[in-house]
């Protein structure tokens, strides 16, 4: 595991909106004052255009304060906390639609605050309802979701129960088996924080206190200190843990965006923990984990597909010839019903497998644009 | 006779020609006399001073950095040694050759004195700082005792895969200079000087320097497109220098007094990776704009970041997990270091990528409470982390400056 938090994005993007490639915010009349004092909110101005909005908020007052521009239902556009008294604050707040809005300055940082209305003119139209196809494309993917985080309670009950009797070769059959489905949506798992390092966290990364546990612990046990007295607790804690997840990522809901950076983001794990053998460093199962991101990569671009097809047919042939690629290359490493150990790969190939895994990143990395295109 | 570099060409000019001149002169005579109006990055930098110079001295643009391991058992060469590299650092500062007699000016049939590669080049603002790592006061030379507490055994970070090739090491050098020929002549004429008595650990070169040091610097960019250490302390901020980056009395041994510890890093950057991710993306990693470098929320690069800001639906404009404001002196109960960094490449990875990154050089007067715990906050929350891994490390004492006349560790080793 990387600490990563790939479906993270979504503050980002909305983030994009007041930084992006536009440094400088639109002047528009320039920014507007706001007093703020322990009983009164004045603001310089009420109207301004769409685009970027500045507000200079002075604490006139003797009590911290905070300014708040609110949209419809008292949706947050954006606010400034913790104006100490005599200073001034700067909230800068893109708004890109015309509309009723709400100023609100909060002495003592409580309550409702001392509202004032406000009002956007000009800006884009309201942008179109969402694409019916990429509405069916986070439903596809919600059922990948599902199905998968099923086989994961299930193989990951098979692997706990044959680590809790002891039958050691049983157990390190099931590791990477259980794993397959882990690693195929592990943006999804990485996206509820804490339930992450539990699981997945390997031994060189954890911080200063934090207790080794979940399958790299087991992996451990399993290939180098052998079963230890605690590993029956580590194993129920973990399948716990996976409970934990998979009620949270039947509840996730997705945004397309998301599904195409959690798609890139499996790409980047590939490259940077599997192509190396840091996953599985006891184990050396890492081929099994490489092959899974590329599966889950896969699935979240195949829910976009359509999408993707609509707006950029050429990329859609490159992202299949790339996929087909990456398979090519890893198909020949199978071994068994598995794969071969990372150690037993040569250098040639983990090249061959590297460069594959980089020529896929790339057109990956451009089906969030394409997605977020209107 | 002594040949300064630079007097070389001021000798040439006015026709003086000396035996040495004389043989290299007809390279150098051409550019004229006009050669002695000297441009501020060819100029030099004073070696004597209260504190070493390469620390707060405006950030060269190149760097050559060296660790090496004390392989004499003998305290007196060592000594010895210490003596003759002040002798060689304060003359290659100065713009002269590292020796009197040099390149050309010795017996032929002596090897030369100097190795020649840096004739004819001004003194480049070269600067030469040494610093001396934890394993110096082990048993070997009777330091034990003076070991600074400051000066710890740097403890493991999440996401450290470090090289033990490109780690530790009893002595480093840093040489910063404007032209990269400077740096690397200096370094190289200083491991020469040492042979039999120390050896090369390990070394990395910086191309682009990625801090300013101070107010009259622009601000450079990593090889992440971003501008860095905007926020650095820069020498025009004494009273923060005093308290974030000179030890000051009693903090530890007295040789220790004025001086500073180097922490320096490795950073494997994984750029391949990051040159996948989105610009909102990048910029929210950072906390900044790429453009001008503003925080996010905010227009100009040296506005304060704002940690307070939200956006739409309450959240962090600069969010959590962001690299500006784990690293903010406001998330640090108000500690500082001064950062002076480098980038490099060196060459590729086997697997395709480019060996790069930014080789981390910081300064700051307790490690203990400044490094350790920025590194800590960092190393655990930064979402920037995923595109990093830290490959080399070291861990130096930088005693204070010398005068004219004493040398390198000479409180040390009173």
């Amino acid at each position: 595991m990387k600490v990563r938090a790939a479906l993270y994005v979504a503050p980002l993007v909305l983030l994009a909106a007041c930084s992006g490639s536009k440094d400088t915010p639109a002047a528009a009349g320039g920014p507007i004052t706001v007093e703020a004092s322990d009983d009164a909110c004045k603001v310089a101005r009420n109207t301004a255009d769409a685009g970027n909005i500045t507000f200079e908020v002075s604490n006139k007052g003797s009590k911290v304060t905070e300014f708040y521009l609110y949209g419809e239902g008292d949706r947050i556009m954006g606010e400034v906390e913790n104006i100490g008294p005599g200073l001034t604050r700067r909230l800068i707040v893109e708004v890109a639609e015309a509309g009723k809005f709400q100023t609100a300055c909060k002495p003592g940082m409580k309550g409702d605050g001392i509202r004032g209305d406000f009002t956007v003119a000009g800006g884009a139209a309201k942008a179109a309802d969402a694409n019916a196809q990429l509405g069916e494309a986070t439903k596809s993917y919600q059922r990948y979701v599902n199905s998968q985080v099923d086989s994961l309670e299930t193989k990951t009950t098979e692997f706990v129960n044959a680590v809790k009797a002891g039958k050691v070769d049983e157990a390190k059959a099931l590791y990477p088996v259980a794993r397959i489905y882990w690693e195929r949506i592990e943006p999804v798992a990485e996206s509820f924080g804490d339930i992450d390092p539990k699981i997945d966290s390997r031994e060189p990364d954890l911080e200063p206190g934090q207790q080794f546990t979940g399958f790299h612990r087991l992996e451990k046990d399993l290939w180098v200190s052998g079963l230890q007295a605690d590993s029956p607790q580590i194993a129920d804690q973990l399948l716990a843990d996976v409970k934990d997840l998979v009620g949270k990522a039947k509840a996730v809901e997705l945004t397309p965006v998301q599904l195409a950076n959690g798609a890139k983001e499996l790409l980047d794990e590939v490259a940077t923990g599997k192509i190396t053998g840091e996953e599985d460093q006891y184990s050396h199962t890492d081929l099994y984990d490489f092959r899974s991101n590329v599966d889950g990569s896969q699935a979240a671009v195949a829910a976009l597909r359509p999408v993707i097809d609509g707006k950029d047919k050429a990329l859609g042939t490159t992202l299949d010839q790339k996929f087909a690629a990456v398979d090519a290359l890893l198909e020949k490493q199978r071994k068994g019903d598995g794969f071969k150990a990372y150690t037993e790969l040569t250098q040639d190939e983990i090249k061959e497998l590297a460069a594959a895994v980089d020529a896929l990143g790339e057109p990956v990395s451009k089906v969030a644009e394409v997605v977020s295109a209107k | 006779m002594t040949v300064s570099r630079r007097g070389l060409l001021g000798l040439a000019g006015a026709g003086a020609a000396g035996v040495a001149a004389g043989v290299v002169g007809d390279r150098l005579l051409a550019p004229g006399p006009q050669i002695e109006t000297v441009s501020a990055a060819a100029q030099s930098v004073p070696f004597y001073g209260a504190q070493q110079a390469g620390i707060i001295t405006p950030a060269q643009d190149r760097m050559h950095f060296v660790a090496f391991d004390v392989t004499t058992k003998d305290r007196g060469e060592l000594v010895s040694l210490l003596r003759q590299w002040s002798d060689a650092a304060a003359r290659m500062t100065d713009g002269m050759e590292a020796a009197d007699r040099g390149a050309v000016g010795g017996h032929p049939d002596a090897p030369p004195a100097d190795t020649g590669e840096a004739l004819g080049l001004p003194a480049s603002a070269l600067t030469l700082t040494i610093g001396f790592g934890p394993s110096l006061f082990d048993s070997r030379f009777g330091l034990s005792s003076l070991r600074p507490p400051a000066l710890i055994d740097l403890p493991a970070f999440p996401g450290d895969n470090l090289d033990p090739r490109r780690t530790g090491g009893d002595i480093c050098v840093q040489a910063c200079a404007n032209d990269p020929q400077v740096a690397v002549h200096a370094i190289r004429n200083l491991v020469r000087i040492g042979f039999g008595k120390v050896a090369v650990r390990w070394s990395q070169l910086g191309f682009g320097r990625t801090s300013s040091t101070s107010r009259s610097q622009a601000t450079p960019r990593n090889l992440f497109g971003f501008k860095d250490g905007t926020r650095n302390l820069k020498a025009e901020d004494t009273q923060l220098l005093q308290d974030h980056v000179w030890v000051a009395p009693g903090d530890g041994p007295d040789w220790m007094t004025g001086g500073t510890y180097m922490v320096a890093r490795r950073i494997r950057m994984h750029i391949e990776i990051w040159d996948r991710t989105s610009l909102a993306e990048q910029e929210g990693i950072v906390g900044r704009t790429k453009g001008v470098g503003a925080p996010l929320g905010q227009v100009d690069e040296f506005d304060e970041p704002d940690l307070h800001v939200r956006g739409a639906g309450g959240l962090p404009t600069i969010p959590d997990d962001s690299h500006i404001r784990l690293a903010s002196a406001e998330n640090l109960n108000g500690v500082r270091i001064l950062r002076r960094g480098y980038n490099f490449t060196d060459g590729s990875d086997g697997l395709g990528h480019l060996d790069a990154g930014l080789f981390f050089i910081g300064f700051n007067r307790d490690t203990r409470s400044h490094f350790v715990p920025m590194q800590h906050a960092l190393s655990s929350k930064d979402k920037m982390m995923e595109y990093l891994e830290h490959t080399g490390s070291g861990h130096f004492a930088v005693p204070p400056g010398l005068k004219q006349g004493e040398h390198w560790g000479e409180a040390l080793f009173a």
